[in-house]
């Protein structure tokens, strides 16, 4: 009786432990069953490199281009102004930050990781968006906005991941440095830093997968023009932000040329997330 | 090596000043080198710019929204008129407690599986099923809303519903509780296993009885992140749940959580200062959810 209750679960655990390959087959089957059909009606290079996004037009048109590269440049700019604070507060929370003062920073951290989007959504709407409307005029949904808030928003990410390998550098280097007369700064930013690339990186691929994915913040401060883009100050739709707003109306061959984009997306992240991921392996070894 | 020994035994009390470095030592390196104080300064207000940009947004949002909390905001039935947000945080109280009743029993037994029963070898299955959790870990909620959208809600025809949006979230933190439970497992010493086995106890018994307990902290914790997630999403329940702003009359009936229900509010452009006031409550409960979570986890590093 005992050893079927332990053989069964057993079986139990096992099963469980299958579920998280079952929902990355389901996903990846429906994503595809559903999107690459639209693709090859709409024909590949027109749906991907067409500039013209018009759903609702007597010949309508589906080209996503204008959503990858609004994609791209939000992101890009997310990572311009995101990466360096980033590694530089990392840098400091593992090297500079007293231990009382890290107890608490530690936390906030998280907490910064903790907001929901839309509440970032909301603080960019109410903050961000009109200071870039008073400054350059224009209404403020912008390229740069969304830069700004994505920016903030993967700082977590990035200190998270860049702490543990900044961490994970033998004391024995900084030590070493130290003894042949560099200083505390020339240690970290030339043998520590250095030391810590792989980790690092994966931090910084793994940011830029947040922002790429991120959806309500970025629709919520963007202008989601879907036109190309056509400077810092003006609007622009991501991959994301084109499901979300006409998903609601969609049909027939517009439904499935959002979903397409959805595939779209996916796989960017999928090689996002596969980079990230080699990465930190290399920084393990 | 005996004079080394001597040396650490003497008196060292009186010799001040040899590996002590002042303030004022340290000003001067700083004048001397110039690029290591340009750098200092620059992670200094990196570090400035995140954290007063945390508190700048919590202020913020606090600040310009409390004053709007007012009674009408916890209605019992919404209406264009109070946009009441009581409905919906009634649906992310069911949203978050179904997703939990999947995705903890899912998460827990898979790091079950991972460290008590695959062993320390690497076999093909235990190293899929890591790739496929870090890959789940990465895929956007916008990804896990249409995939919902076209499994629960399309294919199993379910509808814009509770449930739908439920099974998603609990795909959706699956990875996460999984990964704190795994950790807070392996961290459980063997000496435990060992003394469980030694007293004749099964290994059944001694995940339940001895390892669970033990690593209680660090899973709930991860759980605790988890409804954090949960609360906070949008996107993933828009084309799941549906945004219906009423209390749901079964599971299988639309209704949008607080935070669906704050974009709404935001995105209709009427009800400026209502979203001001959901968006307090919704950062207030994130706020308490993840304070919680850290410090459980903080206690457990402590013991």
């Amino acid at each position: 009786m005992k050893n079927i209750l332990e053989k069964g679960m057993r079986v139990i655990f096992f099963i469980a432990a299958i579920a998280s390959i079952i929902a990355v087959f389901l996903i990846c089957l429906f994503l595809f069953a559903n999107g690459i059909p639209a693709i090859g009606k709409i024909g590949i290079f027109s749906f991907l490199l067409g500039t013209k996004w018009a759903p609702t037009n007597v010949p309508a048109s589906f080209g996503i281009f204008p959503m990858i590269l609004g994609s791209i440049y939000v992101t890009a700019g997310a990572v311009i102004i995101g990466v360096p604070i980033g590694i530089l507060t990392s840098v400091f929370m593992a090297k500079y930050c007293p231990k009382g003062i890290y107890k608490v920073l530690k936390p906030a951290t998280e907490l910064l990781a903790g907001i929901p989007s839309v509440v970032y959504g909301f603080f960019g709407l109410v903050v961000i968006v009109p200071i870039i409307r008073s400054v350059f005029g224009g209404t403020g949904n912008s390229i740069l906005a969304a830069s700004i808030l994505l920016g903030i928003m993967i700082l977590p990410t990035i200190i998270g991941v860049s702490e543990s390998a900044i961490r994970s550098v033998p004391a024995s280097y900084y030590e070493g440095s130290l003894a042949l007369g560099a200083t505390h700064e020339r240690t970290i930013f030339r043998v520590i830093l250095p030391s810590a690339k792989s980790g690092i990186m994966a931090g910084v691929v793994l940011g830029i997968g947040r922002a790429i994915g991120e959806t309500m913040a970025v629709i919520m401060v963007a202008g989601n023009q879907a036109r190309m883009p056509a400077g810092l100050m003006k609007g622009i739709r991501t991959l994301t932000a084109n499901i979300v707003i006409e998903m609601g109306y969609a049909a027939e061959l517009h439904r499935e040329a959002l979903i397409a984009t959805g595939v779209v997306l996916f796989v960017f992240i999928l090689i996002i997330n596969i980079t990230s991921i080699l990465l930190r392996r290399k920084g393990n070894e | 090596m005996a004079e080394a020994k001597v040396n650490s035994m003497t008196d060292t009390s009186g010799i001040k000043g040899i590996n002590t470095i002042t303030a004022a030592d340290k000003m001067r390196s700083y004048f001397k080198k110039p690029f290591s104080m340009i750098a200092m300064l620059c992670v200094m207000l990196a570090a400035l710019f995140t954290f007063t940009m945390l508190i700048f947004i919590i202020c913020y949002i606090l600040i310009r929204g409390v004053p709007h909390i007012t009674p009408s905001l916890f209605a019992w039935e919404y209406n264009t008129e109070n946009v009441s947000m009581l409905p919906s945080v009634i649906n992310t109280v069911i949203m978050t407690v179904i997703s939990l009743i999947i995705a903890i029993p899912l998460g827990l037994f898979t790091a079950i599986y991972l460290v008590e029963y695959s062993g320390k070898n690497n076999s093909k299955i235990v190293q899929v099923i890591r790739l496929t959790t870090e890959t789940l870990s990465g895929i956007p909620s916008i990804i896990y809303g249409l995939f919902g959208m076209l499994f629960f809600v399309t294919y199993l025809k379910w509808g814009y519903s509770i449930l739908a949006g439920a099974l998603t979230m609990s795909i959706m933190v699956l990875p996460l509780i999984m990964r704190t439970a795994e950790e807070a497992l392996l961290a459980v010493s063997d000496s435990f296993r060992e003394a469980s086995f030694g007293l004749g106890a099964g290994k059944l018994r001694t995940i339940f009885r001895i390892v669970l307990p033990a690593a209680m902290p660090g899973i709930s914790s991860g759980i605790i992140l988890a409804i954090g997630r949960i609360v906070g999403e949008t996107a993933a329940l828009m084309y799941t749940a549906g945004t219906v702003a009423n209390i749901p009359t079964s599971l299988m009936s639309s209704g949008r959580t607080l935070a669906l229900h704050m974009y709404a509010l935001s995105s209709e452009g009427l009800y400026e200062n209502q979203a001001y006031a959901t968006a307090v409550v919704l950062l207030v409960l994130v706020l308490i959810i993840n304070m919680t979570s850290s410090y459980i986890a903080r206690r457990l590093t402590k013991s």
